[in-house]
Order: C-alpha cells, then structure tokens, then sequence
C-alpha cells in the first residue's frame, strides 16, 4: 500500500482538457516556451577569460598569512596539522631570536590531500592559516601537489577581506 | 551524361556531407541556447570548426569489436544505415535545371524518374535493416532491444508516412517529384493544401528518422545508446552521420513534396534571367532544409521521449485512422475544390 500513491494524487492526476488532449496545441505551446528562452540572457561564464571573484566566505586553498615584516603568524603550534582530517599538514617547529620564539621550519600542505574543510582555520589560535579564495589548482606531477612554505605564505594585505570576514564571524 | 551525373553526385556529396557536420553543430547549437547557455564557441571564430574536431576524435578512436558480435554483420549495418541515406538524396530535385549556353542540366543526380514517390519510399524502409541488423548483431541486450524498438517503430510510421504522402500524390496526379513541385508553382503549396497531409508526413518523419520524441531506439536513459551501443570509432560516426543525414533528406523530401521544392513565391515576376532564376531556386530549396532542420532541433529540445506504449498508441490509434481520413477528404477536395 502506497507504493503508487503518486500517480493517486489528485493534484498530479488531473483530467486533461479537450485542448490539452489534442496534443497539437501543447506542443507548440511547448515549442513556444523554449523559443523564448533563445533570446535570454545565458548563464554561461566564459570561464579562462572570465574569472569568479568568490564572496569571502568562500573556502578556497588555505594559506598562511605574511605579516608586513615578512616574517609568518604561525608559531607552529601544530594544531592544525592535529586536527587536519585527511592528515595533509605537516609542520616542523624551531626556534627564533625573535619576540615570537617559535616559527615553522617546514610548513606542508599535501594539496592532493586537502579537503578544503577548514578546520585548520578554525582551530589556528593565532590566525595564521586561513583560506584563502584561490580554486585553481593545477599540478602536472603528484610531487608538486604539496605545498611549501614558498607557495602557502600570502602577504597580510591580499587576505583582507578574508581577515575582515573571520573578525566579524568570530565576534 | 555519365561525367555530368558524377559531378553532381561529387557536388551533392560534398555539400550534404558538410552540411551533415554543421547540422551537428547546430544541434550543439540550439540545445545550448535552449537551455541558456552558450554552446561551443571556443575551436575556430564562433566555435565555426568544432565539426573538424568532433570528426578527427571520433577518426582516432579506438574501432572495438564485441566478442559476442556476429562480425560481418556488425561490419556491414552502418554501411547499410549510410548509404541508405545518401541514396535517397540520388532523386531529390535541388533545383529548376542550370542553363548554361545551350545544354540544359536538370539539377537532380538521376533526372527523370518517374515513380519518384515510389522510389523514396522504398528507399527510406531500408533504412531500418541497418539499424535492426546493427542491433542484432552487436550480440548486446541494450542493442537489441534498440534494434527490435526501431524495427517496430518504423513499420508502424511507414504507414502513416505513406497514407500522408498518398494525399500529395491525389492531388498532384503524378509520382515524378518534378511534377509534384510543378503542381505546387503553379498554384498553392501542398502544405496548405493538404495540412493533414503534412502533419502526418511531418510526424512520422521524426519516428523515420529516430528524432526526438521518437527515438526510442537509442534511448540514452533506458537502452544506454540502443542500437549502437556497442558501436565505436568510425564505425560509430556512420551511424551519427546517417541519422544526421537522415535528418537532411527527411527535410529535403518535405520540401520537395509539401513546400514546393524549389518553388520561391513572387520570384517568376521579378523578371530575372534563366540562370538567376535556377540560383534563387536553389537558394530557396537550402532556406526551407535549413529550417525545417531548425525545427527538427527545436522539437528534440523541447518534446520529451515517448513510452513506447505510447508511440503505438499513437501511431495506431491516432496517425493511422487520421491519415486513412484525410485520404477521403483530400478526394472531396480534389473533386469540388481542385476541379
């Protein structure tokens, strides 16, 4: 019982109309409707000359933030790489003369593995590893999947908005 | 006249050939602006040479054979399928005839024949062996199924093709497709003069030539592609173009026999010379293909596929019992209207 209830429901099983039992005028009533859909405006992005310029809330590839001195936010607590759910962070801590002692020697992201889930992000006491917008990833060999501190490392001033949105979030 | 018969056929060829690719693109074409979007736009200016590439990947595929096919026959169903299609194009006046100096050419591959009707009739019933013995012997379910669809579904619209192209033939009094069209110059086209006529002919063309919402034989959701299924490489580009050929001469035929051929209205008082008169023809004959192949495109993106039990319902119950109707009034017709 009520396996067919579908095709019992009166709203979906209705009589047709004379009109509509011709076929003929429905047809063409049909031919009509996409005709006009012809002359809309399309969807389509013309995507390499035409790029997306996603909201800030976007989760894109996680970077970690430049400071204006060029040195990283990250203390390499390694939170991150502890909560990573496919485990692709790797980071190795050492030590500056510095205010801030501690710095990352080796900072990895397997990208090949990253999920873009952003708990990174989430847990990072520091916010020094935040996504960023960037969605395209293109390797020619497993091997360059995994990002460096060279690649990962974005000056404070390009994760503005970024930086703006968490402030306002997180509050 | 053998050397001008194979010029002609050379010409037809390359045009038809052409034009099957470009139909192609124009279906790429249509759907996407049907459903908003762009379609290909990116190989050549406008995406212009995007059958070139469609053509050189389907050449450097890899051609597979199924190890349950019946080889020959899996061999020998697209040859079938394609030149089927282009034979019927041998009859199809394109144009009045070229005068050029004192020889009159006939702008028809093979001039002369004066059972036309019955000609493309038995030609385009052929049609179907291609696609049941590619069905059958590609040793596959899917194909099968897709092959007895199609043999099932072509006989039923045979019929109702026939009875709508019996009424052209009452009222014109011949089965020379020249003079079918004469009959049409000289007074109104068919397709006002016999509407049901062209309706019938019109609907079953679509079933004739596997089209959406008739193409039950390759029925992507249900049957995978149907009859050819397990066909790939060059093998599989016979089929692709034989329907798109399919589709070119369907649109000739309904030109010819019900929007007078080569017939422009109002041409003949323009006052041009002869050999400006047969270009106009010609030019007109192309705009009506174009657009019917139009509409032929329009319909699969609008119309969705029908169940099977209901193309037999309509094609018994409705077509058929319609057409044998309009045999009696185009008679009523011819009688007091026509005489």
């Amino acid at each position: 019982m009520g396996y067919n209830t579908k095709y019992n429901n009166p709203s979906t099983n209705r009589k047709l109309t004379l009109w509509e039992k011709l076929y003929l005028p429905e047809v063409i009533r049909g031919l009509l409707t996409t005709f006009k859909h012809i002359f809309r405006p399309k969807f389509t992005r013309q995507y390499p000359e035409e790029r997306w310029d996603p909201p800030a809330s976007f989760r894109g590839r996680p970077v970690l933030v430049m400071e204006e001195n060029g040195s990283e936010r990250c203390v390499a607590c390694g939170l991150c790489s502890r909560v990573c759910p496919p485990l692709a962070i790797e980071v190795r801590a050492s030590e500056t003369e510095q205010l801030k002692e501690r710095y990352p020697v080796v900072f990895e992201i397997n990208m090949l593995r990253c999920i873009f889930c952003g708990f990174c992000e989430e847990v990072c006491p520091e916010e020094a590893i935040i996504m960023s917008k960037d969605y395209e990833l293109v390797f020619r060999d497993p091997s360059e999947g995994i990002f460096g501190k060279d690649k990962l490392l974005v000056p404070k001033a390009e994760l503005k908005e970024r930086l703006d949105f968490l402030a306002e979030m997180r509050n | 006249m053998v050397i001008e018969a194979l010029i002609k056929i050379a010409i037809v060829l390359l045009v038809v050939l052409t034009a099957v690719s470009y139909t192609v693109l124009l279906e790429r074409w249509v759907s996407a602006w049907v459903q908003d979007r762009i379609g290909p736009n990116r190989v050549g200016p406008l995406g212009l040479l995007q059958p070139l590439a469609d053509v050189l990947k389907l050449l450097l595929k890899e051609d597979i054979e199924p190890m349950m096919a019946q080889k020959w026959f899996h061999w020998v169903a697209p040859v079938i399928s394609i030149s089927v299609a282009f034979s019927v194009l041998a009859i199809i006046p394109f144009g009045h005839s070229l005068t050029i100096g004192s020889t009159i050419i006939p702008l028809t591959i093979a001039p002369n024949i004066n059972i036309g009707v019955l000609m493309l009739v038995a030609l385009t019933s052929v049609g179907v062996y291609g696609i049941t013995l590619a069905g059958w012997s590609s040793g596959s379910k899917y194909s099968l199924l897709g092959g007895i669809r199609s043999s099932a579904q072509m006989i039923s619209y045979e019929l109702t093709l026939g009875l709508g192209l019996l009424s052209v033939v009452m009222l014109s009094g011949s089965l020379d497709l020249n003079a079918i069209i004469n009959s049409q110059s000289a007074g109104l086209w068919n397709i006002i003069r016999a509407p049901i006529g062209f309706l019938l002919f019109f609907v079953s063309s679509f079933a004739e030539t596997n089209r959406q919402p008739f193409d039950l034989p390759e029925a992507e959701p249900e049957l995978v592609g149907g009859y050819h299924t397990e066909y790939s490489s060059m093998k599989f580009a016979l089929f692709f173009l034989a329907e798109y050929a399919n589709m070119i001469t369907a649109s000739s035929v309904i030109t010819v026999l019900f929007l007078g051929g080569w017939h422009v209205p109002f041409a003949d008082q323009l006052g041009l010379p002869a050999l400006a008169m047969s270009i106009v023809g010609i030019l007109g004959f192309v705009l009506k293909v174009l657009g019917l192949l139009f509409i032929f495109i329009w319909v699969r993106w609008s119309i969705p596929r029908f169940r099977y039990d209901q193309l037999m319902n309509l094609g018994w119950k409705v077509l058929l019992p319609l057409g044998i109707v309009n045999i009696i009034l185009t008679a009523l017709e011819k009688i007091y209207l026509v005489n």
